[in-house]
């Protein structure tokens, strides 16, 4: 099962994070730690007519954290908050093994991670950081 | 019996024999998980030995009751049992009574009591000096009581080799220093503390001396009289016993003028409705019912462990540990942190993977029944001054042999060819 939770997928995607930029003049910005091993990622949202515009973030973590933070960044741009949720509890979904196929096809990279429950908050980590820059535009 | 102090974790001069496969089949775990089993996070937490299993299954399907309240049969078998066991964990300690060692939860509530008890004498402006290899175990109980009574945090610096950096004393220590507090062995790093040092600079100022153990302990019996300090937390769980019980040792005539931490249960002498007047220690301490069944595995833990031949053990977990620190500066890209002999330090080492996360190596090892641990260990000021966010950690224990840091060596081999 571990060998699954580095496919070429997952390894390939991850790799693609080192090319991430921040964002100069982003909406919101969040940074998000997990606890268990100090991993942490800032993400940056731009907004332009209720969707996002542009996604920034810098991720320091294992495979898994930086191949989702590369997921979402490149799939939220054009995205209202309302797909973005819907999104994540796709993800959550996948996670937990409940419900039909992700939001994002490319969320289904990480279904091995399933069995392994000690490495889902890797996967949900960006995650995370995603739902609460969400519940800040909100609150504004 | 061979009574073990911090000086004699040193290299061996000679190795004494060890029957390895019978001091392995005192661990069940191996039976059951098989060959491919290579548990090398002894750190976190040790395997239950069969003295340890069977105390706590006898207590918990046969002789179960509460202690310290019942008058029939099996509460009184009940108490004795229990303060028997605190008489083995006193005796493993080297205390001079049984009466030092309070039941705990573990090292992290005992380290609780220890702060909160100790701050309430603390005034604003006092100090309290740590260390940066604690275990968040003895900064962030230090840091709640701290803030409570307005005095002030200070920590004892790294030296090269990530051992404490003792020259610093001088700096450090006032009469504005009222406690300190350190660990008897980094969590990370394996490298044990000088308390020597450490004592001497405490007594200079009148400042109390609390040692963190839960690293420690594991490695032999001690001797907290002769280490000078006046409280000493460890684990049962890390000891070999069950989770869910560990001790603290305050010295006798401290900790009758201790104030207690939590309240009710058989702590108290006499309640009422207006105030309550408290219980001699250790009873003090002990709110509520304690961890029975627990405390009853750590204590036969203990007199089992006071038994073996520490001469040789000393000699076998240092064999591996040399063997394990060889093999890792022979693979590219992986490079151990901390002390690089084995001179004053515990069988544990920590280790970086350059350009893989900690946790696709332990993810992957995991893949050959290597059992480790990544991330960073309860202890991010420590990895901070090494300019890390995580490190991968090995511990070796007793009953590790040479296959397992073999296993742990070729599944290394393995990460660095696909992922470094």
């Amino acid at each position: 099962m571990s060998a699954e939770l580095y496919d070429r997928a997952i390894v390939e995607t991850a790799k693609a994070s080192a090319e991430a930029q921040r964002l100069s003049a982003p909406d919101v910005t969040v940074e998000e730690d997990n606890p268990l091993c100090g991993d942490r990622i800032a993400l940056d949202l731009a907004m332009a007519d209720g969707r996002i515009a542009a996604v920034g973030h810098r991720t320091r973590g294992c495979l898994l954290t930086r191949a989702a933070a590369v997921v979402l960044a490149r799939r939220a741009p054009g995205a209202d908050p309302a797909e973005l949720r819907s999104a994540i509890a796709s993800l959550r979904d996948l996670l937990e093994g409940r419900n039909g196929p992700p939001a994002w096809p490319e969320l289904s990279m990480f279904e091995p991670v399933r069995a392994v429950r000690s490495r889902h908050d890797c996967v949900l980590l960006p995650f995370r950081a995603l739902e609460e820059a969400l519940d800040r535009l909100e609150e504004r | 019996m061979s009574r073990a102090r911090a000086s004699e974790l040193a290299p061996p001069n000679a190795a004494p024999r060890l029957d390895l496969a019978g001091l392995k089949g005192e661990f069940p775990i191996f039976e059951a998980q098989g060959p491919r089993f290579h548990y090398l996070d002894n750190a976190a937490t040790g395997q239950i030995c069969r003295a340890a299993a069977a105390a706590l299954v006898d207590f918990e399907t046969r002789a179960r009751a509460n202690v310290k309240r019942g008058v029939y049969r099996l509460a009184d078998e009940a108490t004795q049992a229990f303060e028997e066991a605190r008489a083995r964990i006193a005796a493993y300690l080297g205390a001079r009574e049984a009466r030092e060692v309070v039941i705990t939860s573990g090292t992290t509530h005992a380290l609780n009591i220890a702060a909160h008890t100790l701050c309430a004498r603390l005034r604003p402006g006092d100090e309290i000096l740590l260390s940066l290899a604690e275990h968040h175990a003895n900064i962030v109980p230090w840091q709640l009581a701290a803030a409570r009574v307005g005095a002030v945090i200070r920590a004892i610096p790294l030296d090269a080799e990530a051992r404490l950096d003792l020259d610093r004393l001088t700096d450090l220590v006032s009469r504005k220093t009222k406690v300190i507090a350190v660990t008897h062995c980094s969590n990370v790093t394996g490298a044990l503390t000088d308390l020597g040092r450490i004592r001497e600079a405490a007594q200079a100022v009148g400042a109390l001396f609390v040692v963190d153990g839960a690293q420690r302990a594991p490695h032999g019996p001690l001797d907290v009289q002769a280490m000078g300090c006046d409280l000493y937390a460890l684990s049962g769980h890390k000891l070999f016993g069950a989770t869910g019980a560990g001790a603290l040792w305050i010295r006798a005539e401290l900790a009758e003028e201790l104030p207690p931490f939590l309240g009710g249960g058989e702590m108290i002498r006499r309640v009422t409705i207006e105030r309550t007047s408290f219980a001699p220690a250790p009873h003090r301490f002990e709110a509520g019912t304690p961890p029975i069944g627990p405390a009853l595995a750590m204590g036969a833990a203990a007199a089992w462990l006071a038994g073996l031949d520490w001469q040789a053990i000393h000699a076998h977990e240092l064999a591996l540990t040399e063997r394990l620190l060889a093999g890792l500066r022979a693979i590219r890209g992986v490079r151990p942190i901390g002390p690089e002999g084995l001179q004053a330090r515990a069988p544990l080492v920590s280790f970086v993977v350059e350009g893989v996360h900690p946790h696709d190596v332990c993810q992957l090892l995991d893949m050959r029944g290597v059992c480790t641990r990544g991330g960073h260990h309860c202890a991010q000021p420590l990895h901070e001054a090494l300019g890390l966010e995580a490190s991968v950690r090995a511990s070796i224990a007793l009953y590790n042999e040479a296959e397992d840091v073999d296993a742990l060596l070729e599944g290394l081999e393995d990460v660095v060819r696909r992922l470094a």
